[in-house]
């Protein structure tokens, strides 16, 4: 029995406050959390299949052109070699996030360099990789391939921009007015397990193991790639070995194994090496940002500019929504929003985590710290003083703010001292100490989910949907909420996740997954609550669950009498997200030090605090903003995607030159979770906190390095040579 | 034991393929997925394995390379009913979000404590000479071979240093 519950208002009674199991919110361990440290959690790769082969990608060495001839000869004349793949179907991109079709197939046009254009099938890894070096391929090339974005043919994307007021007049008329532009590099998921797919055909129906985000869409892509009906395709991913927006979409190893098992009939496994996940997945777009702030005397926002140029390949609609908090986050009556989108022909740009507000945030955050300085008033006080009781472009409502408490009890905790600022204040050595701030924001989205949960007349109880966890603790929570809401314990729930046969969930992406498939969960329990209530002739709010038992006493296994009760919940966010603004805010604090000689920057210590709704695990949430932290000391100074200027190439494409934080880079760190209910986030008053955490902390490391030894950077990251040429004698 | 490398205990006949890596051999050859593939170029240290002892990157080593030799997998520190003390405290403190580079991570912190133990110095050392203290910024630098993308790094250490101060190396 499905119920289905679409949301038009705010779900003010936080009926999850009123259980009694208390499990919601905990510090609960993760219920994976064994098989994953013993090295017992399979993923997608790891499955035992009898009889499978191995499949290599083969990727193009030109930038743009046409194949002329691939010689399969080449190939299959080498020792276990079975079959060299260059069938039309093949993917040479991967699907954008819920893009819900095929991503560009036809392998023989070449857009980029590194694109995939076939696949070699051997018996051993070792003969299909070495096979698939010698694939001898003759291109066509053509000539003009743009690789680097020319702001002067880039294209406005119209529904980002704003233009209100006089933001000129506003600027010249200020007290204070600062208008500065940034750069920053692109950036690269760099999840730990690379992209990698196990298919198997059975002559009737396709299963594929497959590291994906988002099996309700990726069923549909790989559908429409192969032309195969989705009844007859399975997606397992029950673990992902992290995917930060890479494994949104379908990707071209899926699609190639599976061409590969239909055509061979035999299992084919296709792993990405380390430098293919790089130079054919997703990219973040690098970004120029023009940031232009006005204020009156009190440090109130009068105007409020924000342009930005960021580049795509040609075809693709995803242009890196650097703007999206920027329409929200400070007032300014006089306003221009602009992002404009170039084309060129490197890999794809897409979701890397956070789309829009991790590049989007750091930049406004650096320039508010200017103007924290021009108006001599301190950066948190500034903040404080820019908080807009309804959204300034749309007058929406929010649905809930706590920017405000998280600056303030952020600051706190830091030991934030607000005494008047400038740089070069404290020196240990050759090391300038110094702290800076910024604030987070982060749009809150909440989708569609199905989710099925079954009590068993054991008195243990089953969950299942297509959700996945891809490390941000999805079988923890829906563990809790389920055992919240039936009165079990968290082990005793079985989450069985990940599976493209079980009703079907959003996914994980935009944050999106807790608040989205927690409510699902919270609806089916709710109904199986219902029916619970029914047999004992109690109004469902009557009805006490704990400890396996109703609060009369009776064993939920004598409630059953021996029979399952089933329930699927069906939540929708209706209304809701029409009528109110919803976002996740928060503030951080770093302390860093930087060498006066070298410019080498060292965080000291960071914190963050934030508010996202309902903590759903205390543990796992503050491991997801910890993980965000060090994405934001990541991005503020070492991640840079760096291409040859002449034909695009990627030329960092491995884990030694693309510099993701080490444990050297990463000091102790402090999160705060800021108390918050948001009745119109979600049915579960939660909101999302998988990103929230590196949206605008780059900033506050920025503005630290500022403080510290009197460098201004305005190119992210904040490598050596930049702070060292912005520093004074 | 000629032509034949130990894996957590068990012998096993070397690769007829000179080409196969230790880590292709563990995870395809003889099914020990929990010793994982990151980058296949010693950068991440997700294949992290014990090999006689010391921690190596198995990637970047040929299995044939490891005749007689005993190999330690995350599989042979210890199972979900009876795990190694910095296996349950991984979860304790939530080292990790994916889990995908754990087994590395856990491998390489299992070697680190006993080189620490062995008074061998580290780039974070003030001195050359030990005894050294499985303080944060040792195991900062330590640890520093093995990457973690979800950025778990915070409770990576916290979980090691929990180890290290409840049960000091002999």
């Amino acid at each position: 029995m499905s119920v289905h519950v679409k949301q038009d208002k705010p779900a003010t009674d936080n009926r999850l406050d009123t259980m009694r199991q208390g499990v919601i919110g905990k510090p609960v361990s993760r219920i994976e959390g064994l098989a994953k440290v013993t090295g017992t959690a399979p993923y997608a790769a790891e499955y035992p299949v009898e009889g499978c082969v191995e499949g290599v990608l083969v990727t193009a060495t030109i930038t743009r052109g046409t194949i002329v001839r691939i010689d399969a000869e080449s190939a299959l004349a080498m020792p276990g070699v079975i079959a060299v793949i260059d069938d039309e179907r093949l993917t040479t991109r991967p699907a954008q996030g819920t893009a819900n079709e095929a991503p560009q197939q036809k392998p023989r046009t070449i857009c980029y360099w590194g694109q995939p254009i076939a696949l070699v099938v051997a018996e051993s890894f070792e003969q299909a990789r070495d096979a698939a070096r010698h694939l001898v391929v003759e291109y066509k090339p053509d000539e003009a391939a743009p690789v680097e974005a020319d702001p002067s043919i880039a294209e406005e994307q119209e529904d980002e921009t704003v233009r209100e007021g006089n933001l000129d007049k506003a600027m010249s008329d200020a007290a204070f007015a600062v208008d500065v532009t940034y750069t920053t590099k692109g950036h690269a998921s760099a999840a730990m397990e690379p992209h990698a797919a196990i298919a198997q055909w059975d002559g009737e129906r396709l299963t594929v193991h497959a590291s994906l985000q988002m099996l309700n869409y990726n069923i549909t892509e790989l559908s429409d790639a192969l032309d195969l009906p989705e009844d007859r395709i399975r997606l397992i991913s029950r673990y992902v070995g992290g995917g930060f927006g890479s494994k949104l979409g379908i990707s071209e190893e899926a699609v190639a194994a599976s061409i590969a098992a239909m055509q061979l009939e035999r299992p084919v496994r296709v792993v990405m090496s380390r430098q293919q996940v790089f130079q054919s997945i997703m990219r973040r777009s690098e970004t120029t940002q023009r940031l232009r702030l006005a204020c009156d005397a009190d440090g109130r926002l009068t105007g409020f500019g924000h342009e930005a140029l960021v580049s795509n390949l040609p075809g693709e609609e995803f242009a890196e929504p650097v703007l999206q908090s920027s329409h929200f986050l400070y007032p300014g009556e006089h306003r221009e929003l602009v992002l404009k989108l170039a084309r060129i022909h490197r890999m794809t740009a897409g979701s890397v985590r956070a789309p829009g507000e991790a590049v989007g945030m750091p930049t406004l955050e650096a320039a508010m710290d200017v103007l924290a300085e021009r108006a001599g008033i301190d950066p948190v006080e500034l903040r404080l003083r820019n908080i807009p009781d309804k959204d300034p472009e749309q007058g929406l409502p929010f649905s809930s703010h706590k920017l405000a408490e998280c600056l303030r009890q952020g600051a706190e905790a830091f030991g934030w001292d607000s005494a008047p600022r400038r740089p070069r204040l404290r020196r240990e050595g050759e090391w300038w100490i110094g702290t800076g701030m910024a604030s987070a924001a982060r749009v809150h989205n909440v989708a569609e989910a199905r989710a099925r949960v079954t009590l068993k007349a054991d008195g243990t109880a089953l969950v299942e949907t297509d959700m996945t966890d891809i490390g941000t603790g999805t079988y923890t929570i829906v563990a809790q909420i389920a055992g919240e809401m039936l009165g079990l314990r968290p082990d005793q729930v079985l989450v069985d996740l990940g599976d493209s046969n079980h009703p079907r969930g959003p996914g994980s992406g935009g944050s999106w997954g807790a608040p989205s498939i927690g409510s699902a969960v919270y609806v089916a329990c709710m109904a199986i609550r219902e029916a619970l209530a029914d047999t004992l002739g109690i109004d469902e709010t009557a009805l006490v669950l704990a400890d396996a038992k109703a609060g009369n006493g009776t064993p939920l296994t004598e409630l059953l009498g021996g029979k399952d009760l089933v329930r699927e919940g069906h939540y929708e966010p209706g209304k809701i997200t029409d009528d109110y603004l919803a976002s996740g805010f928060g503030a951080f604090f770093a302390e860093v030090r930087v060498n006066h000689y070298t410019g080498e920057t060292r965080v000291n210590r960071m914190l963050g605090a934030f508010g996202f709704g309902r903590v759903l695990n205390a543990k796992t949430a503050r491991s997801q903003c910890l993980g965000g932290i060090t994405w934001s000391i990541g991005m503020a100074l070492t991640e840079a995607l760096e291409f040859d200027p002449r034909d695009g190439h990627l030329v960092n494409r491995d884990l030694a030159e693309y510099h993701v934080p080490v444990h050297r880079d990463v000091p102790d760190l402090d999160v705060v979770l800021v108390e918050e209910r948001d009745a119109a986030a979600s049915i579960i008053q939660a909101k999302g906190i998988g990103e929230l955490g590196m949206c605008g902390g780059a900033a506050a490391i920025a503005n630290a390095i500022y403080n510290a030894c009197g460098a201004r950077v305005f190119d992210y990251p904040m490598t050596p040579d930049r702070v060292l040429a912005a520093m004074p004698d | 034991m000629p032509d034949e490398l130990i894996v957590n205990g068990t012998p096993h006949p070397l690769p007829q393929d000179p080409r196969v890596t230790l880590l292709d051999f563990l995870r395809h050859d003889l099914g020990l997925t929990g010793t994982k593939k990151g980058c296949d170029h010693g950068q991440c240290g997700a294949c992290t394995v014990i090999v006689n002892g010391l921690r190596i990157n198995s990637c970047l080593t040929l299995a044939a390379m490891h005749e007689g030799h005993q190999v330690t997998t995350i599989e042979g520190l210890g199972i979900a009913d009876e795990p190694s003390p910095l296996q349950r405290a991984f979860v304790e403190h939530d080292g990790f979000q994916c889990g995908y580079c754990t087994p590395g991570q856990i491998c390489s912190a299992t070697a680190m404590l006993d080189e620490i133990a062995n008074g061998w110095p580290s780039d974070a050392s003030e001195t050359l000479d030990g005894p050294f203290e499985a303080s944060g910024a040792e195991i900062r630098e330590r640890m520093s071979g093995n990457l973690c993308r979800c950025g778990a790094y915070a409770n990576i250490v916290a979980a090691i240093r929990h180890v290290a101060e409840s049960e000091p190396a002999a």
